[in-house]
């Protein structure tokens, strides 16, 4: 089975590029030379040599021996958390941001819900002295504060969105818009593996690094690959190298929220049905009219109605299994590795950690938790649920 | 039964109006209203806005009467029956606009069904793209007999456009300028943009749409191409002090038009 997109941008019927006309050359652009850009010597060169310098890659893959007590597997995490900026956004915006600078665009649109992926894009137009605009939902500004202040910080300009549910759909739709409006010189560096075709597949491809250091730094294969999956970008650079190996099983965390039966929820897959929403294909969750329903999870980064195209795809034929945590397990089980190994990991990441307790694996088994993110973005969170 | 669209396109060539409205604004029933009025004024034909969550295409107007309409309760199904209301007495040709999410959740072959019944001429699905249209959904279309309109840009290239052109069987809807509707773009940057797609002399009728305001630009617009079609400024205006009908036909006096039966 092939898992990579096909030639038109489709993961089995999953993704495409529902785009409007407006966006046509911008989209088919890209679609024509991101390939051949990224395998460019010049750009393999800088990619390479900035993310391991600049970034701070390869992340250790560090065998969690206490977590593995308590479980009764060998859990290891690999630890994107250590990367600069503190997550693995950093590794999509680097590499996004080398093309844009191929492509010859002079200004950089994003959005952002939680702010994490706001402040990597800052943070490479910083270092290439690009103009930056990101997109942020006026009520993820409100929530998010001291990402907000970083990406100031770091010279980029923050529009406050007030349109729709004002939070990431919407900081997607104003970003798609604003690319609408200035479609010659603006490059747009979309956040997770979602979007029209390209991006999935090449924010698929930045992300791999993931997968390829976990494939180096193992001796022979992990048994499990774990991964919080909102629009899905960490979960698919973990998966990548593995996904034609069938003894690697795969799992995708979805944030279940107050519960997949509550209305407060985000996990797209438990609960939701194929339909287009930011010019993909994929499942949404959404009313029966095909309204987008406003999703909710205590962990921004997973707060988003869709889901990227290809885990639609993995999850119809199988290839991974999505299950879902709540809130509240979530955050005990971040609390539980702040205390059991000294790591404080973003609410997201402890979406996958939560998963350990359901997990039935032998005690020869390898489980690779990808930590995606740290948790010092989410400490007041933490503080309020320890408070309660 | 011949579709009056194509009627329309072959009697008319020139100074072609038409109205966007989005359905369920400013009041879930006023539907019916609208198009009742803009047929009365003479209106040549009326694009009938299906209100999506996520709009990507338009920008502030027609965005907020788009959430305006879903809080009312409009929803495609319901739209339907009150064009079944009318697909008797109506002689306007109608066409439905809107995203394809709504389309897909309604049922692509269902939406087609329901849009013979109404009597509708035509669909503007702006994130259906062309190339998706082709592989997946043009023999549904034309088995309905429901032809689908394109967008083109000022960034379309020529070869793109002649494609376009074949696909076409009612017309081609030309956005002015790369923006979202209801820009503050002027029409004037067009200019050299709309002379290009006259020059390519193609098989369909141009209406030219997105940023046109008033008066001065829709005869701007004419000037080239066969018509305009007017949305948020519509919008704009139907939602001023006085009643529905009356701030209609105020609003499309200015275009040098007359109400017919009133």
């Amino acid at each position: 089975m092939n898992y990579k997109v096909d030639k038109d941008g489709f993961y089995g019927e999953y993704g495409g590029a529902y785009i409007p006309e407006l966006l046509h050359p911008n989209v088919e652009e890209l679609k024509n030379k991101y390939l051949d850009l990224i395998e460019e010597p010049s750009f393999q060169k800088e990619f390479k040599s900035l993310i391991k310098d600049y970034v701070g890659r390869p992340s250790p893959l560090y065998f969690s021996e206490r977590l593995s007590e308590k479980y009764g597997f060998k859990v290891y995490l690999k630890r994107e958390d250590l990367n600069h900026t503190g997550a693995h956004k950093i590794n999509n915006t680097l590499g996004q941001i080398l093309l844009a600078e191929k492509l010859g665009k002079k200004r950089i649109i994003a959005e952002t819900g939680a702010g994490q992926h706001g402040v990597a894009t800052a943070t490479v137009c910083a270092l290439k002295g690009l103009e930056c605009i990101v997109y942020m939902g006026a009520k993820d500004i409100k929530r998010q504060k001291p990402n907000v202040e970083r990406m100031k910080m770091l010279g980029a300009k923050v529009i406050p969105v007030h349109s729709g549910s004002k939070t990431l759909k919407d900081a997607t739709n104003e970003a798609i818009r604003d690319w609408i409006n200035h479609p010659e010189e603006t490059h747009y560096i979309i956040g997770s593996v979602v979007g029209p075709h390209p991006y999935p597949d090449m924010v698929a491809i930045f992300q791999s690094v993931i997968s390829e250091e976990i494939n180096n730094q193992m001796e022979g294969n992990p048994d499990y690959i774990i991964a919080c999956v909102g629009g899905g970008s960490n979960a698919m650079g973990a998966y990548y190298h593995f996904l034609d190996n069938k003894d690697v099983k795969l799992i995708g965390v979805e944030a279940a929220g107050e519960g997949v039966n509550t209305n407060k929820t985000a996990a797209t897959i438990a609960l939701g049905k194929p339909g287009v929403l930011h010019a993909s294909y994929s499942y949404l969750i959404q009313d029966e009219d095909g309204q987008i329903v406003e999703p909710h999870s205590i962990s921004a980064g997973l707060d988003y109605p869709g889901i990227g195209p290809a885990h639609s795809f993995y999850n119809d034929v199988k290839r991974v299994k999505y299950v879902s945590i709540t809130d509240k397990e979530a955050i005990e089980a971040g609390l539980e590795l702040s205390k059991l190994e000294g790591i404080i990991p973003a609410l997201e990441s402890a979406h996958a950690l939560a998963y350990l307790k359901y997990l039935k694996a032998k005690s020869s088994d390898r489980i690779i938790i990808n930590l995606s993110g740290r948790g010092d973005k989410d400490l007041q969170t933490y503080i309020e649920y320890l408070n309660k | 039964m011949k579709n009056n669209l194509k009627q329309l396109f072959e009697a008319k060539k020139e100074n072609l109006l038409s109205i966007y409205f989005s359905s369920g604004f400013p009041n879930l029933e006023d539907t019916t209203t609208i198009i009742e009025t803009l047929s009365d004024t003479g209106v040549d034909f009326i694009e009938v806005g299906i209100p999506f969550s996520d709009p990507l295409a338009d920008g502030p107007t027609i965005q907020k009467s788009s959430m305006i309409a879903l809080e009312n309760g409009m929803n495609l199904k319901l739209l339907f029956e009150q064009l079944f209301s009318i697909s008797d007495s109506n002689k306007t040709p109608l066409i439905m606009m809107g995203y394809w999410n709504s389309m897909l959740q309604y049922g692509v072959e269902n939406f087609l069904k329901s849009c013979v019944k109404a009597n509708i001429s035509g669909a503007i699905l702006p994130d259906l793209p062309l190339e998706i249209y082709q592989s997946k959904y043009k023999v549904l279309f034309e088995k309905y007999q429901i032809p689908m309109v394109f967008l083109i840009t000022p960034q379309t290239s020529e070869e793109r456009i002649r494609e376009i052109d074949k696909l076409s069987n009612a017309f081609i809807y030309a956005v002015s300028s790369s923006s979202t509707t209801g820009n503050k773009t002027g029409i004037e940057s067009a200019e050299s943009y709309l002379i290009r797609i006259r020059s390519y002399q193609l098989n369909n009728s141009i209406i030219t749409g997105f940023n046109i305001r008033n008066r001065t630009d829709y005869q701007f617009a004419c000037q080239f191409t066969n018509g305009v079609v007017i949305g948020s400024a519509f919008i704009n205006a139907i939602q001023k002090n006085g009643s529905l009908r009356e701030n209609i036909v105020d609003f499309i006096s200015e275009f040098g038009l007359k109400p017919r039966n009133l």
